[in-house]
């Protein structure tokens, strides 16, 4: 609208005036807008006609919402920024000290991570604490260990996958299926579905290598795809869509079991109340090594010269060869490394629920992977983590707002507005923070003193 | 010449090389050698390809035709022709800067010299493995790596700015950057394609001093593309002059200054000659055939960068039969060869004079440009034979 018009018009009008003005323009397309989405409605009556409710209360309402909310933008809100911005640009250029969480962000972190489960039991009871444990901190762990694994080939090296999720789903068969035919114990499966995992990365980055860009995008697209198919299509081995139930229990280090049944069942070793809460306050803590294994060997990849070499290969794949980089190789190990952190998360996520189908590795799960990569900023762990904290537990939490109920009637479910809102808090920060919620690069060696390389400068790669 | 003799002394030797894009020639049979411990310059007005001489020796193109020798300290020889890309600067130690600066922007300056020393960190690292467990062998390079960085971040008095972003740079430091990365690779040859383009006169003279202080206290020999004269004349000991694919002179820089050839075809022509080689360069023959141009199917593509297009097709699909080289008229050496020549030898042609005289000059364009295109003789009109004895006259001459 006309924020951006700042001419002679401006001069003449003062900003309540054209707030007015402005407020009013919104009013009259708000209403365009909504008449027939809002004020009307097809509804069934008892007979099972179609009739058409009105709901001309409901929208006024969100008319003068839009309104007002204009009116306050204009009159106060842009005035105000250009006030602070102003302020901002002639106070000296002090650069601030981080405060106290930011300095210390990670290691806050870690504490929050260790005590949570044990936060909830003592909230919420054993049972109570199940909700938060399982859907919150399992399920958001996952994907930090997915974001954090796709980080390595999209964040580092620049190569665009959007067919992560397939060596997710090579992990999960692999523990699946070993699990149930061999009953091998998760300890060893899981390294082995990772290097499953990784061969499957190799063999996918073998023939992309060629490819750059949008076409490498398409064709890890396309790979991620028919990995799914094979695994609905390849009855004889995968059961096809109904998918392999029974998947064995992680014990804990074969000392105790979390099977009811088993005399070494972790009630009766301890001596304490039955309840399913230990098997998911162990397979939280489970999840928070792997994600810190994955944490660590990342941070130090980025400073060994292979690291290094991926980075380098997003910047300027020319220069690489020309200082004697085998990107061939360098372009495989980051695909290789990343799929098998995918593979890790997908053994976990096969041994936590226990049944793995094709349905969880559509590639709706590529794409939610690789939004929280880029919201939260190529290349950064925090950052990432942290949005994997939003966009996961934000939908998580969408469940539980029951009080948006009192405001929009009985009928309204939240979960079903999900992915709207989803949506716009994607749009909403990257307009906010383009390059994630942390853009700068934390360089991998200094000479002097360690400072963040601002997003300007750094390139995100095409292939 | 005695190659075979003296092969140790020359740390490159090209020989016979030829590079096509699909019917044009950028490069046509170009020999010359480049000595150990000196600095060679290959210079040449813009088209002549020099870059692309650049390429094949560092792997980017493969070559049409021809061999590449590079012999290293130690006695090993290494075909480049044959060498995979990544290999040439791993194995030959030959080392590269760029025409359009390609720095790691987003890396720290420092960083950026880490990467140049990959392959012995690789080998320290276990490849990764030890390092990833942070064993003494690997912390150890790791270390030295970072004092050889500083070493030539001191060279390049860019040591102030190491944990700066290589991208935050002024141009010319990233000049003197790009070469201190080059150098981290331990090279034996280090090509440097224009390194004072855009320099003003300052920088250019910390470039020239890093270039001595590379050439005498490494033992690295510099084989370099450059525009400045000054820089040209002041550093190089050795220099070869291309033109339109051709090696027109090689020598010292005080002979091919004073190389009628290299004068008419870089340096200028005389000035009473200048209308006449202006008409000679707006000849619309030379026109019609420049049009033509490089097939951008197989050539460097015209939107992407010089080194984006398959150049393997390009070497597949160059056809032996048809060649279109670039018109004898627009060979400014080639035609101070055929002027010197119908000078001596050629008493019958008597328009020739006439074209040439003064009053001739005041003429209208057309006719001036009809004259000198008869003048530079059959060339233009048998495509192949007389010129190309003329074209390879100089190089066989040195």
């Amino acid at each position: 609208m006309a924020v951006t018009v700042s001419s002679e018009r401006d001069t003449v009008a003062t900003p309540i005036q054209r707030a007015f003005r402005e407020a009013l323009y919104a009013g009259a397309i708000s209403l365009g807008l909504f008449v027939l989405f809002i004020g009307l409605r097809t509804d069934q009556n008892i007979s099972n006609e179609l009739i058409l409710v009105q709901r001309w209360g409901l929208l006024a309402i969100v008319v003068i919402a839009v309104t007002l909310g204009r009116f306050a933008y204009v009159a106060y809100a842009i005035p105000a920024m250009e006030r602070s911005k102003a302020e901002k640009a002639t106070a000296p250029a002090v650069v601030a000290e981080p405060g106290f969480l930011k300095r210390n962000f990670n290691r806050i972190g870690l504490v929050v991570l260790l005590l949570y489960p044990i936060a909830m039991v003592l909230l919420f009871g054993f049972q109570g604490s199940l909700k938060w444990v399982d859907n919150f901190g399992i399920q958001i762990l996952i994907y930090v260990m997915l974001a954090w694994g796709l980080n390595i080939v999209i964040g580092l090296a620049g190569l665009l996958d959007l067919g992560y999720v397939a060596f997710y789903a090579v992990g999960a068969y692999a523990y699946a299926l070993l699990g149930t035919h061999f009953g091998l114990s998760f300890w060893i499966l899981l390294p082995a579905a990772g290097c499953m995992a990784a061969f499957w990365g190799v063999m996918l980055g073998f023939p992309v290598l060629r490819l750059r860009g949008d076409y490498l995008a398409i064709v890890t697209l396309a790979f991620g795809e028919i990995i799914r198919l094979v695994l609905i299509n390849w009855r004889e081995v995968t059961n096809g869509s109904a998918g392999i139930s029974g998947i064995p229990k992680v014990s804990f280090f074969g000392l105790m079991s979390f099977n009811v049944s088993d005399p070494n069942y972790i009630a009766k070793v301890l001596h304490i109340a039955q309840s399913g809460a230990y098997y998911k306050i162990f397979l939280y803590y489970l999840a928070l090594a792997l994600c810190l294994l994955t944490a660590f060997v990342t941070i130090r990849l980025r400073r060994l010269p292979v690291g290094r070499a991926w980075e380098a290969l997003r910047e300027d794949e020319i220069a690489c060869r020309s200082l004697g980089i085998n990107t061939t190789t360098t372009k495989l190990t980051a695909f290789a490394t990343g799929a098998m952190f995918g593979g890790f998360a997908g053994s976990f996520f096969a041994a936590r629920q226990g049944f793995v189908s094709p349905e969880s590795f559509v590639f709706l799960e590529s794409a939610i992977i690789l939004a929280i990569v880029v919201l939260g900023g190529m290349g950064s762990l925090g950052g990432i983590a942290v949005a994997a904290l939003v966009m996961i537990g934000g939908t998580e939490i969408l469940r539980e707002l029951d009080f948006l109920k009192a405001v929009f009637g009985p009928d309204f479910t939240p979960e079903l507005y999900r992915m709207l809102l989803f949506g716009m808090a994607m749009v909403i920060v990257m307009l906010w923070k383009p390059r994630g919620f942390v853009g700068s690069r934390e360089p991998t060696a200094f000479l002097k003193e360690r400072r963040a390389v601002s997003a300007s400068f750094t390139k995100e790669g095409h292939g | 010449m005695n190659a075979q003799a003296s092969a140790n002394d020359f740390i490159l030797q090209v020989e016979h090389l030829s590079m096509k894009f699909g019917g044009l020639v950028a490069i046509g049979d170009l020999s010359f050698q480049a000595r150990r411990g000196e600095i060679t310059a290959l210079i040449g007005p813009n088209g002549a390809g020099k870059t692309t001489v650049f390429n094949c020796i560092t792997g980017f193109y493969k070559p049409s035709e021809g061999m590449l020798t590079l012999n290293r300290r130690d006695g090993s020889t290494y075909l480049l022709e044959r060498l995979p890309n990544h290999e040439i600067p791993a194995r030959a130690k030959v080392a590269r800067t760029f025409q359009n600066i390609r720095l790691f922007s987003g890396m720290t300056l420092l960083e950026n010299l880490l990467v140049a020393q990959h392959n012995k960190l690789m080998k320290a690292s276990g490849y990764t493995f030890l390092g990833l467990f942070g064993f003494p062998s690997y912390r150890q390079a790791s270390a030295e790596s970072i004092d050889l960085a500083r070493h030539w971040l001191e060279k390049a008095d860019l040591v102030d700015r190491a944990d700066d972003p290589a991208g935050d740079l002024p141009y010319g430091a990233q000049r003197r950057l790009e070469i201190a990365r080059a150098m981290c690779t331990g090279p034996e040859l280090l090509c440097l394609d224009e390194p004072a383009a855009g320099l003003n006169p300052k920088e250019s003279a910390a470039l020239n001093d890093l270039l001595m202080d590379i050439k005498n206290n490494t033992g690295t020999s510099i084989l370099l593309i450059e525009h400045d004269m000054s820089v040209v004349m002041q550093i190089s000991d050795h220099v070869v002059v291309l033109e339109y694919g051709r090696k027109i002179s090689d020598g010292n820089p005080q002979s091919v200054r004073t190389d009628p050839r290299v004068i008419a075809a870089y340096l200028g022509v005389d000035d009473e000659e200048v209308e006449t080689v202006l008409t000679e360069v707006g000849d619309e023959d030379v026109i019609e055939q420049l049009d033509t141009g490089p097939d951008s199917a197989h050539g460097p593509g015209n939107s992407a960068s010089m080194m984006a297009g398959p150049v393997s097709d390009s070497v597949e699909h160059a056809d032996e039969g048809e060649r279109v080289t670039v018109s004898k008229g627009a060979s400014k050496a080639a035609q101070v060869d055929a002027r010197a020549a119908s000078i001596a030898s050629k008493p019958q042609s008597a328009a020739k004079p006439a074209a040439k005289s003064s009053a001739a000059k005041a003429a209208p364009k057309k006719p001036a440009a009809k004259a000198s295109a008869a003048k530079t003789g059959s060339a233009s009109k048998g495509k192949e034979t007389a010129a190309k004895p003329t074209a390879g006259k100089p190089g066989g001459r040195k």
